[in-house]
């Protein structure tokens, strides 16, 4: 049995924020006299993920991933509840804890800028306390993995934002971490460099059994990446569960556009009892519940003068959409 | 703590930092007329205290000169280690890059205190070297072992004094966010360790000793040169460098407690 590598029971986080009325009347009172409200941010959650899972945090902008991520990892202290990451109390930050962890973030860097990124890469490996010819290994085989080569000696500022994000993931996996954060990795990358990231993931949670948590906006990432999703709405678990089954509930029908023979056809397959979403000329869109696809398309199959159809999915970010402003799932 | 490790680490620290600043080789070149140029006036701006009566607070301008070497050496490792880093912290704060430092398996104080240095600050301090060995020559001092030692002991207590006070301040930020103007305080105070505790009115004595012990960093190492000092000032500037020095230490692990990160 797969044991669990990280365990959250019962976790709340709460902040002091300062409220500011608007206008000079209100910063001057604000200078003074400051306003405070104590602001949970996350409330009351729990769940276990296991070794190797690559488990996707999905909600709005302020919903809370960054927070539980930051308490994952250490950051920051819970203010209610308990968290055990790899048997570890993270916001003790152990030694060994640390060596077993890395955190990865889209819109910030641990590069030096000026230098480049095979320094940083040396002095990541001498705090992680690796020897010159382990780090050497390491820096070929991930530089390998994440193809990238002569940007290893060009400094930072002049490297583009794919090849500076390839290379702070290699300065954050020198140490080999079983726990890898992400937070929105593939932040302001383009669509060939987003996809070279996640093939790159894919490769790592395969080869080393890591065990990766994301959060991205970017549905391409939790597609491609997690079979898992945690959906956090207002700082509390909206869904928690295979990213599959929760986009059938969210998206139960296929729309087919089918291109008939005919107009005739078209008309005929129009009037024979199935949802139609359109109908142009020869060419008519129907809508099929998911688990009636097959029996249906046979149906049309062998009853009608049919040139081509095409299945249609729902776009992803359309059906993810409606997770961000929904606040429970009972799948 | 591993000490090698740590070794190893702050040799990289410096390979690191002195590779990044010689990237700007004209900036390196201003800093260090800078640093000429401000010891020299310095020294003349001394040297007008000094034009109507030979003699501030007991002293003599030879001897203020002493204080002045020594300031000067201390400034240079405030420009060569504190300043490039400890200002950073509140960058590292307000910016959530101090994320990356505390999930390092490193000890954090260690990190953001130590990882930059600026070459020009190098300079300074040679500086100071050399002038104090002028005023070792022209106050006709005595070079043996214990002053020596008692010279090494002060001098150290007055850069964990100074380096204590600077950290103090920046890990303020971990809850006010910006201090840059109470670093800039503290700055201005240190110019004041130029001149000897007794040219100050007695009042101001009792604030520089007690309150912002700029006094212990210059005066009382000068004292030791001049073979002024007493026993008990030397003992006294020994325990405020521990006591400063441990407090700030517990601060900063106090302080990481309530560290929330900046937003994504």
């Amino acid at each position: 049995m797969v044991q669990n590598i990280i365990d959250v029971k019962n976790l709340s986080k709460s902040f002091d924020i300062s409220l500011k009325e608007p206008g000079l009347k209100g910063t001057i009172k604000h200078f003074f006299r400051r306003q405070t409200k104590s602001l949970k941010v996350i409330k009351d959650i729990s769940f276990e993920i296991k070794q190797g899972e690559i488990v996707g945090f999905l909600g709005a902008n302020g919903a809370g991933k960054t927070t539980i991520l930051k308490m994952l990892c250490g950051l920051i202290y819970p203010s209610e509840g308990s968290i055990l990451v790899s048997g570890y109390l993270p916001f003790r930050r152990k030694e060994n804890f640390l060596k077993n962890i890395t955190l990865i973030m889209g819109q910030k860097q641990q590069l030096i800028w000026d230098l480049p990124p095979i320094e940083s890469f040396y002095l990541n490996a001498s705090i992680y306390d690796l020897d010159k010819f382990e780090a050497k290994k390491r820096i070929k085989k991930l530089s390998e993995m994440l193809e990238i080569d002569e940007e290893l000696f060009i400094p930072v500022r002049k490297l583009s934002l794919g090849q500076r994000m390839k290379s702070e993931l290699l300065a954050a996996l020198i140490h080999e971490p079983n726990i890898l954060f992400l937070d929105e990795p593939t932040l302001g990358l383009d669509i060939n460099a987003q996809r070279n990231l996640r093939e790159f993931l894919q490769k790592y949670n395969k080869e080393t059994n890591a065990t990766i948590c994301l959060t991205s906006h970017y549905m391409k990432d939790i597609t491609s990446l997690c079979k898992r999703v945690i959906c956090v709405h207002e700082g509390a678990i909206s869904y928690d569960g295979k990213l599959e089954l929760l986009l059938k509930k969210l998206s139960p029908v296929k729309e087919i556009l089918i291109v008939c023979r005919s107009e005739e056809d078209a008309i005929k397959l129009e009037n024979s009892g199935f949802t139609v979403k359109n109908k142009i000329k020869n060419e008519i869109t129907i809508k099929i519940e998911n688990n009636s696809i097959t029996s249906s398309l046979k149906t049309i199959l062998n009853n009608f003068d049919i040139v081509d159809l095409f299945i249609n999915e729902p776009p992803i970010d359309e059906v993810i959409g409606k997770i961000l402003i929904k606040k429970d799932y009972d799948i | 703590m591993n000490l090698r490790k740590y070794l190893k680490v702050y040799k990289k620290f410096l390979h690191t930092s002195l590779a990044s600043e010689l990237e700007y080789k004209t900036n390196i070149l201003i800093d260090l007329i800078t640093a000429i140029l401000s010891l020299v006036g310095s020294i003349f701006l001394l040297s007008i205290f000094f034009q109507n009566n030979g003699y501030i607070g007991g002293w003599k301008f030879e001897q203020a000169l002493i204080i002045q070497a020594i300031y000067t050496i201390l400034n240079g490792i405030t420009n060569t280690w504190f300043n490039p880093n400890l200002t950073e912290i509140v960058k590292h704060i307000r910016e959530g890059t101090l994320d990356f430092v505390l999930l390092k398996p490193i000890d954090s104080q260690f990190f953001i205190s130590l990882k930059k240095i600026n070459p020009s600050g190098f300079l300074e301090i040679m500086l100071g070297f050399l002038l104090l060995s002028f005023c070792i020559r022209i106050n006709q001092i005595n070079l043996n072992l214990s002053f020596l030692t008692l010279s090494f002991i002060t001098i150290s207590c007055s850069i964990c004094i100074l380096y204590s006070l600077w950290f103090f301040i920046s890990t303020t930020t971990i809850w006010f966010v910006k201090t840059w103007n109470a670093i800039e305080v503290l700055r201005s105070f240190l110019y004041i360790g130029r001149f000897p505790l007794n040219s100050f009115s007695f009042s101001l004595r009792i604030f520089f000793s007690v309150f912002i012990p700029i006094a212990f960093i210059t005066t009382i190492p000068s004292e030791v040169f001049l073979g002024l000092s007493v026993v008990w000032k030397i003992l006294l500037e020994v325990i405020v460098a521990t006591v400063f020095l441990i407090t700030s230490r517990k601060f900063w692990l106090f302080a990481l407690k309530f560290y929330s990160s900046a937003s994504s």
